[in-house]
């Protein structure tokens, strides 16, 4: 057996803080073969990204190494000099970030910006630079490079640019590709795809790969070794296969547990038939496209109903339709064509004041717990607000609901002082949920609210919304990609594609013996689906 | 796509003109509203000793007899052909008053706006280099200074250290235009578009400061970093290519603004810029003077917020796209 690649020893990374220096990675050590991918698995805080900018030292300004090394190549880079490692990023470390919407520089030509990881390395300029960028264009699976090199990145899709990143990555033919949840903000499909090329991509140069993801099926289903962090410390590392099947650490153990897979057992149980409460029939929505003169249908001949305490979701990837719809529901827009009838009354009839009356009964919670929380309101006040909106209670009756609301959502009422700031991503959403449950509403519209979280958050706060479901009789319209959770909550499920409702079924019929094509597709897509954890 | 485009042009010129419209009212109104016309500017206090025949002779010599909107609409309609009216001080028409002075203060103008952004820009990328660092104390305090001390100081500062200690007064003899004699006219020019230039640098210099802050926060940045695109590269290209914009708006802002006339350095300096003109026109209550200098001014404002806005679709391709 040669030398490993890249060898980790013993490195500990502090944050400089107002306060004190905060360690966020403890002692971690690790090694990487050439040609190996190693995966590093943990919840967001765990430390795995900063981890792996140690290795390339692209820590934010106040982070710092202060003990281990990083040995690359038989070189230690923590104590490298900045010119050296200008000289091996790109070079012997290439990296693929995550967010493909921000890490692409909007004002220069994706061509340029991949031409450019080559150009700083001497290993092409001008034409041949051109050539090669082509080339990697092409290999990455971007159609008509020839056209795409020229483009901006605002031209480009959401896995488009990670595409382009990937090729960015590996211009240079790296050893080490460095990939950080290279896919975690692309849809499911569109996240296979783009692992099947990096991973047959890495093959053929022989680039060892670092997968840092917070996704454990697909750390297994991609990585040679996996090593789980919780943190700031690995706790177990081994081969993938038995990670998953015989967990040694507690943390592993419950990773696993929380991992919604398709085989898992939804939350709360069905009960005997009840009464619609929410009809949709034959909806459709049609936008303008800005200054083309031209429509987009955004949703088209779209029914269902949501019967009295029950969860439907709708499933889809995103510009599927499903918040379109959602946002018709809430009736914060107008729809095209159709009819939405919410106990019995036409959504369309409402005048002003019916519509404040009926916004009463139907709450939303968001996808992003940051952003949908006034960073300025302390939790109680935004717990309150739409209760003030209303003119709901006293000011003091107010505050005792919010109290009670906190406790509901199983948060301290101590926490109502607290701003969002100081909240966790779990803690947050939390709040969204007293918030939304604060004039006591009878169907809750849910889009993407758990998807923004870790596994283990996630499935604390579907087991607190099935707990609200049995106890308040809620009504749940669940919006989400992910089909693994919608199977953990849903009692009926309907799959939207292109605005259009392409199958709708009960929870078993459709993850047992889906009929449409999309829908396998959709279901072949999810990491880990062979692994029956 | 073409009738898209074609209707935004529309629309970016009626509203130029609205604007436009609506600053030929308020100088016309403003001007009126003032105690005093031509007539007791010219006189002073003897105006008061004049008949009321001789009043009313006067005031049809001037046009003040006319109802208001006859005046305006007559003064707005003569812009449209070229008349910009007459200044009985200094026996010239408004429109040649203009050629002359317009392309003065233009200079001084862009004088300024280049030092401004010479100091500005460098200044706020070394700021923003280490934030925090004794660095980033300098050009806040530069920033600071240029912010608070008033023009009126730093010129007349200026111009006594200058003509007392090292005998160097170019604008003690008559002005010289750009034409005539340009040493004499840059020499002329540099104290005044120093002065302007340092005041002007200050909120060039907390903008970019911030845009390079911000910028640099950015992911692309560190992707860029992680790409191995050396330090200096990364500054020019990534983060201040990134920053322009904002300091483009900040440019275009106070170049508008200085082509408004910045009134006490060209008194100071005596520079008979467009600033000057409108100042003694007010004095005089040279009434057409006014109107059509500030009239003028509006317009040149109005172009280089057209311009800001063609740079801005230069710098960045999404504002190309939309």
């Amino acid at each position: 057996m040669n030398s490993p690649l890249l060898e980790i020893g013993d490195l500990s990374v502090a944050f400089r803080t107002r306060k004190q220096d905060v360690t966020v990675v403890k002692n971690v050590s690790m090694e990487i073969m050439p040609g190996q991918t190693v995966a590093v698995v943990g919840e967001s805080g765990s430390g795995k990204s900063t981890t792996a900018a140690a290795v390339n030292r692209l820590l934010p300004d106040n982070g710092r190494i202060t003990s281990g090394r990083v040995v690359f190549e038989g070189r230690d880079l923590a104590t490298a000099s900045e010119r050296e490692m200008t000289a091996i990023r790109g070079a012997g470390i290439g990296l693929v970030p995550q967010d493909p919407m921000s890490n692409l520089n909007p004002l220069m030509r994706i061509g340029d910006q991949i031409a450019e990881a080559l150009e700083v390395h001497g290993v092409a300029a001008g034409k041949a630079a051109r050539a090669r960028v082509l080339e990697l264009l092409d290999m990455v699976g971007i159609p008509d490079p020839a056209r795409r090199i020229g483009q901006y990145p605002h031209e480009f899709s959401g896995g488009m640019r990670q595409r382009a990143l990937i090729a960015m990555g590996l211009a240079c033919r790296p050893r080490l590709l460095i990939a950080d949840e290279p896919t975690s903000a692309l849809d499911v499909t569109v996240q296979r795809r783009i692992l099947d090329q990096l991973a047959q991509l890495t093959a053929e140069m022989g680039t060892a790969v670092f997968l840092i993801t917070h996704d454990l099926a697909l750390a297994a289903e991609r990585a040679d070794v996996v090593a789980v962090m919780y943190q700031g410390e690995i706790v177990e590392t081994g081969p993938a296969a038995r990670i998953l099947t015989e967990p040694e650490h507690e943390y592993t153990r419950r990773l696993l547990r929380a991992v919604p897979s398709l085989s898992s057992a939804r939350v709360a149980r069905p009960e005997p038939a009840t009464p619609d409460l929410v009809v949709v029939d034959g909806l459709r929505k049609v936008f303008p496209i800005r200054g083309t003169g031209e429509e987009l249908t955004a949703v088209d001949a779209v029914s269902f109903t949501i019967p009295r305490g029950r969860t439907v979701s709708i499933v889809g990837e995103s510009g599927s339709g499903k918040s379109t719809t959602a946002n018709l529901l809430l009736g914060l827009d107008d729809a095209t064509a159709g009819s939405i009838r919410f106990d019995g009354t036409d959504l369309a009839g409402l005048g002003r004041r019916e519509l404040f009356a009926f916004r009463r009964r139907v709450q939303p919670v968001f996808q992003n717990p940051y952003a949908s929380l006034d960073p300025r309101y302390t939790v109680e006040k935004s717990i309150i607000e739409p209760l003030r909106v209303h003119g709901v209670g006293t000011a003091s009756e107010r505050r005792r609901s919010a109290a009670e609301l906190l406790e509901k959502v199983s948060l301290p009422a101590s926490l109502g002082e607290r701003l969002p700031h100081e909240l966790s991503g779990g803690q947050r959403q939390r709040v969204a949920i007293a918030r939304a449950l604060a004039l006591s509403p009878e169907l809750v519209v849910l889009d993407e609210a758990v998807s923004a979280l870790d596994v283990i958050v996630q499935a604390q706060i579907l087991e607190l919304l099935a707990e609200l479901q049995r106890e308040l009789g809620l009504s749940y319209l669940f919006i989400s990609h992910d089909l693994a959770v919608v199977r953990m909550i849903s009692d009926a499920v309907h799959v939207m594609r292109g605005g259009r409702i392409v199958e709708s079924g009960t929870t078993d019929e459709i993850f047992d013996d889906p009929a449409d094509d999309y829908t396998r597709e959709l279901l072949a897509a999810i990491p880990g689906a062979q692994w029956t954890v | 796509m073409r009738a898209v485009v074609r209707n935004r042009v529309v629309r970016r010129v009626a509203g130029t003109l609205g604007t436009l419209f609506g600053v030929a009212v308020f100088v016309f109104v403003m001007l009126r509203a003032i105690p005093g016309d031509q007539i007791t500017a010219g006189l002073g206090t003897e105006a008061a000793a004049l008949t009321p025949a001789q009043r009313a002779a006067l005031e049809h010599y001037y046009g003040l007899d006319q109802p208001l909107v006859t005046q305006f609409f007559s003064w707005l309609g003569n812009m449209f052909t070229g008349n910009f009216g007459y200044s009985a001080r200094n026996q010239q028409s408004v429109l040649d008053l203009t050629v002359q002075s317009l392309p003065v203060t233009f200079e001084l103008a862009v004088l300024s706006i280049v030092l401004a952004l010479l100091i500005g820009v460098p200044l706020g990328m070394v700021s923003a280099s280490k934030a925090g660092a004794p660095r980033d104390a300098v050009g806040q305090a530069v920033s600071l200074a240029g912010l608070s001390i008033p023009a009126f100081l730093l010129a007349t500062t200026l111009l006594s250290i200058s003509a007392a200690s090292f005998g160097f007064n170019p604008n003690g003899q008559g002005f010289a235009t750009l034409l005539e004699d340009p040493l004499l006219n840059l020499q002329q020019m540099v104290l005044p578009a120093l002065v302007l230039g340092f005041g002007i640098a200050a909120p060039i210099l907390r903008t970019t400061r911030a845009a390079v802050l911000e910028v640099r926060s950015h992911d692309f940045v560190r992707t860029a970093r992680a790409k191995g695109v050396p330090e200096r590269r990364l500054q020019v290209r990534h983060v201040l290519g990134n920053a322009l914009v904002p300091i483009v708006t900040m440019t275009g802002l106070q170049f508008g603004y200085l082509l408004g006339g910045a009134v006490v350095v060209e008194q100071i300096f005596s520079v008979p810029g467009i600033g000057r003109q409108v100042l003694l026109g007010i004095q005089q209550k040279e009434y057409a003077v006014v109107q059509s200098t500030v009239l003028v001014i509006a317009l040149a404002f109005v172009l280089v917020n057209l311009l800001t806005d063609v740079l801005y679709r230069i710098i960045d391709p999404r504002v190309r796209a939309s």
